[in-house]
């Protein structure tokens, strides 16, 4: 090989690894991105079963049910709609009915009830997960000083 | 009155600073001595003013004085005393602080031992430095001011943060930011060289060392706070790919890579474009990790309190730096004489192939830690990418540079011999597929494909210590003399060799932890008992105790090992009567490199509890293996060769082509 075949093979190895990397990268998004949706998008957009997605709003009062073992069953509501979710694991600290919530799971074909594999209480300092404070907010649902008991805790 | 001469010490720092930044450059052009001395003199006392600073707020911790707005949102007099100095940078205001500290003090160093540097080069470097040193002093100063007062003084203060009251806070901020800002020195030579146009072998050796000490705090700090997360937050997971956790591996990634290109540079004068663009990027990927961290764009445990103006503020210090930076590059670097070409299949091919790989992987993580901030602040859509899309796409290009990391010391300079390094290497590579497979059956269980994961960590290790047998000619010469020539190689090459000892010790950790680990999540009733890991645990019963600043319900568990009890611990949650707030504290019992991790869960009707147990085998490893590669680190810094001034050139004449050209 010629010094400046040599140099093109280089170049060549170099480009097509990163053209790998970027087809890679696109289909990781295409394929592990959770979307974020509250219970009233659900009315609107239909999401199905088996589709991973995040699920976030305010664990309705009087909904937390504890069945057998650690599984656990509460209802995720933002003023219009309500979703039911069963999640089996150990609850974050900072979990309670009324306060605000993220799960992460997904649609079960049968029962159509939402299985979540994780629950979490991210919170910044009103005691509520980002992305539903910003939704309830924009939604008008949202009082000033809400839940405003705890500070500046994040756990999940 | 303590407070008040800290306050007027930073306002001070500020004017020297922007003396310091003007100056020294402006002689630097002029050739004015006296002007260029004005950056050593004045960098020392910006450094000296932000000490004192720093001291003050600390005096302020320590005698808990509730008067200082600070203080009172973050202490309690109640507090253990190593938190009251930990909690110092266990706020917003602290923190940068602590940015700040650091900043100076490398600057400072820089001044002390640069003696050697030319010098229009070192007053070019200080002075950039100094402008760094203005904007976050300006910052904390007009946003984040930790002397603020408060009238009438409260009597008693808020607490700090329930899960920052721990050793970790003590350890992680100030190695990490060691580590991050150490990288601005880069950033500095690198921006000043582009400033005189004009960069040679040199300058790859005066980075080098910065780069290295920086490298070696940061992976120090990633480790630390790795740990730190696995054993306080409860969530048995000792990696989350967090944006957070991503704001600082980036740098980490790109600073590896720079350690590595400047090798190069500094040996065979080539890719010094792109050294010095390195430089650039891997000190932005740290100013963009602060921005992220501290502008409370993310919800963590790290943002502290959210206030828009920060966010806007930094986001304007990173556009400056940053945008700066790319436009005096791409305005200079054509100026710049490329360096030679070199045969694909050699030390320095090797070496371009780990910047490939490791710039491409930075870039990846960088896209899934920005895409959905862009794409929500475009489009108000709101994504989370989590581990899934990290481990497809960071994990998998990782994996080569891995299979490759023992070729590289194995082949010369110039003109590589890849077949003699295979010849060398392929009885190691069969050791570490027979070490894998016998690990792999030893602990039975997990896909089969685990077995090339594990195989993979003892190659790392194995082909570390290939390059030093060969290097010794241990199967020629026989132990002693291989020993002898060992002792008489540089010490550089041993920091090589452990760095990717602990490399591979880390890999193996990962692979065992995930591939043999189990979680239980149990009810428990006091007397049960649950098998993890070929121990027995017993629940004894709760019970409740009272901390200085909280109360706490905490699960004794017994464990034992065939009918033998050898070990117990407690699990508990503890509630911090200040904040009101609720943490779990996990018991962890280490069973040599593996561990036992319980934590406690809700209460059930009928006087049982939810029990979480993981068995994390070989857990030890993925830190250790940090430790080992921070070891190497300071080996290797510890090379005369590096350190900056030491003179080289009479004293070692024999090895022409590692001497650098004046």
């Amino acid at each position: 090989m010629t010094r400046k075949q040599k140099r093109l093979a280089v170049i060549a190895g170099g480009m097509s690894f990163i053209i790998v990397a970027v087809l890679l990268v696109m289909f990781a998004f295409s394929q592990s991105v959770a979307y974020f949706f509250m219970p009233a998008d659900l009315a609107k957009t239909e999401v199905k079963p088996g589709t991973r997605i995040r699920l976030g709003g305010l664990v309705a009062e009087g909904s937390v049910k504890r069945g057998q073992g650690s599984t656990v069953s509460f209802t995720v509501t933002d003023g219009t709609g309500n979703v039911p979710v069963t999640y089996t694991g150990i609850l974050p600290d900072l979990f309670r009915e009324g306060q605000g919530v993220v799960t992460e799971g997904t649609f079960d074909a049968v029962t159509h009830s939402f299985v979540a594999d994780s629950v979490l209480a991210k919170h910044d300092e009103n005691y509520m997960p980002k992305e539903v404070a910003d939704r309830l907010k924009a939604d008008g649902v949202w009082n000033e000083g809400q839940g405003n008991e705890g500070k500046e805790a994040a756990t999940r | 009155m303590m407070i008040e001469i800290g306050h007027y010490a930073l306002v001070l720092a500020l004017a020297t600073a922007l003396i310091v930044s003007v100056l020294p450059a402006i002689g630097a052009r002029r050739g004015d001595t006296a002007m260029m001395a004005l950056g050593t003199t004045g960098t020392l006392t910006v450094f000296t003013l932000v000490a004192l600073s720093f001291t003050a707020l600390t005096w302020a911790y320590v005698v808990s004085d509730f008067s200082v707005k600070n203080v009172w949102e973050n202490s309690h007099s109640l507090m253990p005393l190593i938190y009251k100095y930990s909690g110092v940078w266990g706020n917003h205001e602290g923190s940068m602080m602590l940015w700040l500290l650091i900043l100076t003090f490398f600057s400072a160093l820089v001044a002390v031992f640069g003696r050697n540097l030319p010098e229009t080069l070192k007053a070019n470097v200080l002075a950039v430095q100094a402008w760094i040193a203005c904007a976050f002093l300006l910052f904390i100063l007009l946003t984040s001011n930790p002397f603020l007062r408060l009238d009438p003084a409260p009597a008693e203060g808020q607490d700090l943060n329930p899960v920052l009251q721990d050793f970790g806070l003590a350890v992680h901020p100030p190695l990490l930011y060691l580590g991050y800002v150490g990288f601005s020195v880069c950033f500095s030579f690198a921006v000043a060289a582009l400033m005189e146009g004009r960069i040679d072998a040199a300058w790859a050796r005066w980075v080098r060392p910065w780069t290295l000490a920086a490298w070696t705090f940061l992976t120090a700090g990633i480790a630390m706070g790795s740990y730190w997360a696995y054993y306080e937050l409860g969530w048995g997971g000792w990696w989350f790919w967090d944006p957070v956790e991503n704001a600082s591996f980036m740098p980490w990634l790109a600073g590896t890579a720079l350690l590595h290109s400047a090798l190069v540079m500094e040996k065979r004068e080539a890719l010094k474009i792109w050294t010095v663009l390195l430089a650039i990027m891997t000190f932005s990927l740290s100013l963009l990790g602060t921005f992220l961290v501290r502008s409370g764009v993310l919800t963590s445990v790290h943002a502290f309190a959210t206030d828009p103006t920060r966010g806007i503020f930094i986001l304007c210090i990173l556009a400056i730096f940053i945008g700066g930076a790319f436009t005096l590059f791409a305005w200079r670097a054509p100026m710049l004489k490329a360096g030679g070409l070199f045969a694909p299949i050699s030390r320095e091919g090797a070496l371009v192939l780990n910047n490939l790989i490791l710039t491409v992987a930075t870039a990846t993580v960088l896209t899934g830690t920005l895409y959905p901030l862009v794409l929500e602040t475009l489009t108000g859509e709101k994504i989370s990418v989590g581990a899934p899309f990290f481990n497809m796409t960071f994990g998998l290009l990782m994996l080569p540079l891995l299979v490759v990391v023992p070729f590289g010391p194995m082949l010369a300079w110039k003109r590589g011999d890849l077949l003699g390094a295979l010849q060398r290497l392929w009885i190691f590579a069969a050791l570490a597929l027979f070490a894998g497979l016998a690990f792999y059956y030893v602990h039975n269980g997990g896909p089969v494909m685990a077995i090339f994961g594990l195989a993979l960590g003892f190659w790392g290790m194995f082909g570390a210590l290939a390059d030093l047998w060969y290097r010794g000619n241990f199967s020629k010469v026989g132990l002693s003399v291989g020993l002898r020539r060992l002792a008489g190689l540089p010490r550089s090459v041993f920091g090589t060799a452990i760095a990717h000892f602990g490399l591979g010790v880390t890999v193996l950790g990962i692979f065992a932890a995930t591939t043999f680990g189990t979680e239980t999540v149990v009810e428990m009733k006091p007397g049960a008992s649950v098998d993890a890991g070929g121990y027995s645990l017993t629940f004894d019963g709760m019970r409740d105790a009272v901390g200085p600043n909280f109360t706490e319900q905490r699960g004794h568990f017994t464990v034992s090992r065939g009918g033998v009890q050898v070990a117990d611990t407690w699990s508990s949650k503890r509630l911090y009567t200040a904040r009101r707030m609720p943490t779990t504290e996990a018991g962890i019992l280490t069973f040599g490199l593996s561990q036992l991790y319980v934590s406690l869960g809700d209460p059930m009707e009928g006087g049982g509890i939810v029990v979480r147990i993981w068995w994390k085998p070989f857990i030890l490893c993925i830190w250790g293996g940090a430790l080992i590669m921070m070891f190497g680190g300071f080996i290797s810094l510890s090379d005369r060769r590096l350190r900056v001034g030491a003179p080289s050139r009479k004293a070692k004449p024999v090895k022409p082509a590692l001497e650098a050209a004046e």
